[in-house]
């Protein structure tokens, strides 16, 4: 297993927000994590990421057979883990291009390399823009497009997407898609692919473009559901979160 | 010197040197030692400094090679050592003594738009100046109707123990004329403590702009109190920069910029980083008094080890159709250190804008983490945000001087 989390509860600002979470993701695998507004979603992600705010009271993260429970958010990058994030802060003086040079292991003092420069231009970005401050005054497209650029310069073993098509237009859901395949291997057949990834959609658009191979229903700080992506999120269309509190089959 | 006589000024200078100044530590001035004026040999060559006094110069923005300048002048001490006026046909730059042999109208600069009473330090200068006449500091003018876009640098410099230093600088920008100057303060290396004293008069006449950018760099023990003036005339626009970045004993200033003139704009932009135990109370005023006037007071201020920031912004509107905005942020980043942002509106007509945002605080969790999530370090997260938020945009210079000042900048924020 790439990644594997056993009864894992967290704690934030005292307040228990994930009770007991069970998650194995292998090497070349896609999944999606689904549930309702508040259910824990993004917590998880932040605290797989191991932001400090995350207060791991019970069970363990393992990755890459690694206990990576103690280990801070910056060796966990080292590792191999990337993550897009559903509300990025903006930093006032730290330039787009700035970060992708760091994030492509690049020195400052260097252009950023042509395959960035490619890589901006297919996600619309014009010269002028990867100098701006990093978030300040982004579109609602424009943040997630900078989050998949900046992955794309790191290019991680895997990553978490927290909403990457919350807010983006149907032309730009494609165009993100496509690059969000690049980071799963999904341009190489599913025996051979080496990078995975987690995916948190809530309406599902994009799974029509980029194919994910198990999804997970998170509900109250609980995996209540796990199964095909596609069957479950029919299911969900149609009866709700709630049908899934109750399907006990698909566990 | 009589006309300054008639004017009062040494009466005044008189009964105030023992006025404490508003604001900062009171520093007992007679701990310091007067050094005899001009008591150091002139040089013919920027480049005949050492190696060392050559580095320091550059860190505060001044050029020895002189390279993309239209003048130099640099005080050590109480002497002037090097003046060069010979490099742009539009300005003059001089030392104080030359200009006034050289134009007797000079006098009714003086004194004007800073007053000798004002407190003890202004009193000091004003009184050294009755003892031997005005012979420190520097004249610089922009001849009426030129636009010379290559900045003048000027550079005050201590090179000695316990000195007190004192300067009386006039800087007047004839009409429709610009001019732009670069002022570096430094300190020699083994100068452990001493006191410096500027008093500054800037005059801008009907539709001429001054750009005024100054770096500090002192030594650890120094005690710094510039007191300057700023009167502005129709049309006219004035730009000040300020960065300190480096440790200082106490620093304390206030320029207030007078918008006399209809439609005209002052505009202060800072940098502040306070270290060790420094006392930085480094604020901005501008009066706007004519129809139209403008004003802006921008600063950045971020605190750590023991030091202490004061950011001070004024603006008082006293006419109609004035506009102001003042804008503080300040990053504390040590629980010894503080800022204390002071930010002032003063309206006194109605039909006025003015607003002012302040913002100070603690560095961002959420923005280190999204740094560390990169895989940034924290410790090169901190800095990086540290230097983003000191390093603003700084509006108004001419492009070849905007690309140096933010050169300035980055070699500042290096040590941050
Ligand atoms: N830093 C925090 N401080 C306090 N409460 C928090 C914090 N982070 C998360 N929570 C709480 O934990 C719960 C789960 O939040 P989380 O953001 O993980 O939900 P989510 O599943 O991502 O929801 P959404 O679909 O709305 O993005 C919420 O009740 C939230 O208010
Ligand atoms: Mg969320």
């Amino acid at each position: 297993m790439l990644l594997e989390i056993e009864n894992l509860a967290v704690e934030v600002a005292g307040k228990r927000v994930l009770k007991d979470v069970n998650l194995s993701i292998a090497e070349g695998e896609t999944h999606v994590l689904l549930g309702p507004n508040g259910a824990g979603k993004s917590t998880l992600f932040l605290t797989i990421l191991g932001f400090p705010q995350y207060d791991v009271v019970e069970g363990s993260i393992k990755f890459k057979g690694q206990d990576i429970t103690k280990l801070s958010t910056a060796e966990r990058v080292k590792l191999g883990l990337g993550v897009s994030f559903q509300t990025p802060p903006a930093i006032r003086g730290v330039s787009v291009r700035d970060l992708l040079k760091i994030e492509s292991h690049q020195d400052m003092d260097e252009e950023l390399n042509p395959r960035m420069q490619e890589l901006a231009k297919q996600l619309k970005f014009s010269d002028e823009f990867l100098d701006r401050d990093v978030n300040l005054g982004f579109s609602g497209g424009e943040v997630k497009r900078s989050e998949i650029l900046q992955l794309l310069a790191q290019m991680p073993d895997f990553t978490m997407f927290d909403e990457p098509d919350s807010g983006v237009d149907i032309e730009n859901v494609e165009l993100l898609a496509s690059e969000i395949g690049t980071l799963l291997d999904k341009d190489k057949p599913q025996g051979s692919r080496k990078r995975s990834g987690l995916l948190i959609t809530h309406l599902g658009y994009i799974l029509n473009f980029v194919s994910a191979d198990r999804a997970h229903v998170l509900i109250d700080g609980v995996i209540s559901c796990s199964g095909n992506p596609i069957e479950i999120l029919e299911d969900i269309r149609k009866n709700g979160f709630n049908g899934c509190v109750e399907c006990a089959q698909c566990l | 010197m009589d006309v300054l006589s008639v004017r009062n000024v040494y009466d005044d200078a008189e009964r105030a040197k023992d006025k404490k100044a508003a604001l900062g530590a009171d520093i007992t001035i007679e701990n310091f030692s007067d050094e005899t004026v001009n008591a150091l040999d002139m040089i013919d060559d920027l480049d005949d400094l050492d190696k060392q006094t050559k580095k320091d110069l550059l860190q505060v923005g001044v050029d020895t090679e002189e390279k993309n300048r239209s003048g130099s002048f640099l005080q050590v001490d109480q002497s002037n050592i090097f003046t060069n006026n010979s490099m742009s046909d539009s300005i003059e730059v001089m030392n104080m003594g030359v200009a006034l042999e050289k134009y007797s109208w000079l006098e009714d600069y003086l004194w004007n738009v800073v007053k000798p009473d004002a407190d003890k330090y202004t009193a000091k200068t004003a009184l050294n100046e009755q003892e031997n006449g005005v012979l420190s500091g520097y004249f610089v003018r922009s001849l009426p109707g030129t636009k010379e876009v290559m900045p003048v640098q000027a550079c005050m410099f201590i090179s000695d123990e316990d000195i007190m230093q004192t300067a009386h600088n006039v800087i007047i920008a004839e009409e429709n004329s610009e001019l732009h100057l670069i002022t570096g303060c430094a300190t020699g290396d083994d100068v452990g403590s001493a006191m410096h004293v500027g008093v500054s008069e800037m005059y801008l006449k009907p539709g001429s702009k001054i750009t005024f950018t100054m770096v500090h760099n002192w030594a650890e023990q120094v005690e710094v109190r510039p007191r300057t003036g700023v009167k502005l005339m129709d049309n006219s626009t004035y730009i000040n920069n300020y960065i300190l970045t480096s440790p200082v004993s106490t620093i304390q200033s206030f320029p207030t910029a007078y918008c006399d003139g209809e439609n005209s704009r002052a505009i202060f932009q800072s940098i502040q980083g306070g270290k060790k135990d420094s006392i930085i109370d480094v604020g901005s005023r501008v009066l706007l008094n004519a129809k139209g006037a403008r004003g802006e007071v921008i600063s950045r201020a971020v605190a750590q080890d023991e030091s202490q920031i004061y950011a001070r912004g004024h603006l008082a509107g006293t006419v109609p159709e004035v506009k102001g905005h003042l804008e503080c942020h300040g990053l504390v980043l040590s629980d010894d250190s503080f800022i204390y942002a002071v930010p002032e509106l003063e309206a006194s007509s109605a039909n006025l804008e003015m607003s002012h945002e302040a913002a100070v605080g603690k560095i961002s969790e959420d923005e280190i983490n999204y740094l560390t999530s990169r895989g940034i370090a924290e410790e090169d997260a901190e800095s990086m945000i540290v230097r983003g938020f000191l390093n603003m945009d700084i509006t108004g210079l001419p492009d070849e001087l905007a690309e140096q000042t933010q050169r300035m900048i980055d070699m500042s924020l290096d040590g941050m």
